[in-house]
């Protein structure tokens, strides 16, 4: 277990993915339930481990090793901190952490692919990759969508599809997303007409921390509301082509404001650079604020000498959940806005205070 | 319509929210809902795409909330025994079962939802062997109207034998 919790980087977010300036990562999500036994939410304790033991077959499959090395790890046993790490790290929902009955996650070496058993549908197969690559991640799901389909009967019916316990699901059973980083769209004042032009195409806007939570950081999550109706192409090329539209937005704001305000523009990246280097006290709300201007700055070459990668794992690291199990304790509020002024101090000061 | 909150810019997000059988309507503009907190299904905030589901729910097709007589009567699935209006308060079925038992009352609203109501996409090899078979039936006769068309009967001929063939493979 230890192994998922230690860095604050998965090693897949390691690797550089076309245009990461502006997109952190794309993630496929399939829904999949198990025929003739009831949805995680209605089954007995027998049922759901029944389910658990069943889809852990799957691990001896040859086919699945070949797309990577897998360990099932199970909730039960793990601490309240240990979940809320890999809830931060995206590779479970807070719903499985906090109410899944014999809930388990099936994870590749690399976090790339995790698979989660008895949250609200039997199995979420989710794939991360690094930047813009949904096609590629939308390939490797398929593929382990097809070792599953070999190994147990899905709950399928011709007219409906795959069919899921919520009937926002049924059909493809497949969310598709990618997180930006849209700082300039933001800064510029075109984010709200974005956001309604996305919603008008079937499209869903989130922050970071999905459903129920506050944009934090500029970084929004752009995702698929429809998954009856449509192949599963067509989902992916309409997220695609809508995705690679704001982009090019995005890389003209950039541009615009380069063009046009440099010296405010720099004064503020460098101002947020300083706060996190020197700051005392810093809230998650600040430090997401603080993170987004320097990651800016970086990809925009007005901060030199400092890897977007750095920012990746302090947007982790500095989360309620990873900042406690880093510290090996549970911290107060308080405690954690100086630990995490702390955190940022030790990693961008360069005279290390 | 304008925004009921600043009465300034145009109301963009309209629902309904049932709260015990009450219908209120809300129009507002973005920047007033977000700060309301009502946000938009799908966004941040208090109102996620699963309450608004539940509200859509709770509305019998004549607009009136179900009374308890007619809740009692209502149809149960016999596979986990999850009664319409249970669906409608959490917006989750309880097993696959329940699309065909509800069948009726889901179709309106999948089609709210997704806009459609038939899936077209990935059939599963297995289970969904019969499937298979009948869309690729289906596509060899369009091919076939195409060469008959065409006036091309040779064609025509052999694919007219696929057909008996894999009609004859799906009604095993
Ligand atoms: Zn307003
Ligand atoms: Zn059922």
């Amino acid at each position: 277990m230890s192994r998922y919790t230690e860095h604050a980087v998965s090693s897949w977010m390691q690797a550089d993915g076309p245009d990461s300036d502006i997109v952190i990562s794309s993630r496929i999500r399939i829904a999949r339930n198990v025929s003739n036994e009831p949805f995680p939410m209605l089954a007995t304790n027998q049922q759901s481990e029944e389910v658990l033991n069943r889809v852990a077959s799957v691990l001896k499959d040859e086919e699945l090793k070949v797309i990577g090395d897998f360990d099932l790890v199970p909730l039960t046993g793990m601490s309240e901190l240990e979940k809320r790490v890999l809830v931060e790290k995206h590779l479970i929902s807070p719903n499985l952490a906090n109410e899944a009955r014999n809930g388990a996650v099936i994870l590749s070496g690399n976090e790339a692919v995790s698979i989660m058993v008895n949250e609200e549908d039997h199995l979420r197969i989710q794939v991360l990759y690094p930047g813009f690559q949904l096609k590629e991640a939308w390939d490797v799901a398929g593929r382990i969508d097809d070792i599953f389909e070999s190994v147990v009967d899905y709950a399928y019916d011709e007219k409906h599809g795959y069919l899921t316990s919520c009937p926002t699901n049924v059909g493809t059973g497949i969310r598709a997303s990618v997180m930006m980083h849209l700082p300039a769209l933001v800064m510029t004042q075109q984010m709200n007409r974005i956001l309604q032009a996305i919603q008008q195409v079937g499209l869903a806007v989130r922050g970071l921390y999905g459903e129920g939570s506050e944009v934090m950081g500029n970084i929004f999550q752009i995702s698929n509301q429809i998954t009856l109706g449509q192949t599963e192409e067509e989902i992916i090329d309409n997220l695609h082509g809508v995705a690679r539209q704001i982009i090019e937005h995005e890389k003209a704001a950039r541009q615009k404001l380069l063009n046009e305000s440099r010296a405010k523009l720099t004064d503020r990246i460098r101002r947020s650079f300083g706060i996190l280097c020197y700051a005392e006290i810093m809230d998650s709300k600040e430090a997401a604020q603080r993170l987004s201007d320097v990651r800016l700055g970086i990809d925009l070459g007005l901060i030199e000498g400092l890897s977007p990668k750095v920012m990746n794992e302090l947007l982790v690291m500095t989360q309620p959940g990873y900042l406690q199990h880093h510290y090996g304790r549970p911290l107060s509020p308080d405690e954690r806005d100086a630990h995490r002024a702390k955190l940022f101090r030790e990693r961008l000061n360069p005279s290390g205070r | 319509m304008l925004c009921q909150e600043c009465g300034k810019r145009p109301a963009t997000l309209h629902f309904t929210k049932i709260v015990n059988g009450d219908k209120t309507e809300f129009h507002f503009c973005e920047p007033c809902a977000r700060e309301k907190g009502e946000l938009i299904p799908g966004t941040a905030g208090g109102f996620s795409i699963h309450n608004l589901l539940s509200g859509l729910l709770e509305l019998d097709p004549t607009g009136k909330p179900a009374t308890a007589q007619q809740k009692a009567a209502q149809p149960r699935c016999d596979f986990c025994g999850m009664t319409y209006a249970q669906f409608s308060k959490i917006g989750r079925f309880g097993c696959g079962e329940c699309y065909r038992h509800f069948q009726d009352r889901l179709t309106p609203l999948l089609k709210r939802v997704h806009g459609n109501t038939t899936h077209v996409g990935k059939v599963p090899k297995r289970v969904g062997k019969k499937v298979q078979l009948r869309r690729q039936i289906e596509q060899l006769k369009r091919d076939l109207a195409l060469k008959v068309e065409q006036e091309e009967f040779e064609a025509a001929a052999k694919l007219r034998d696929q057909i008996r063939e894999l009609e004859r493979q799906s009604a095993l």
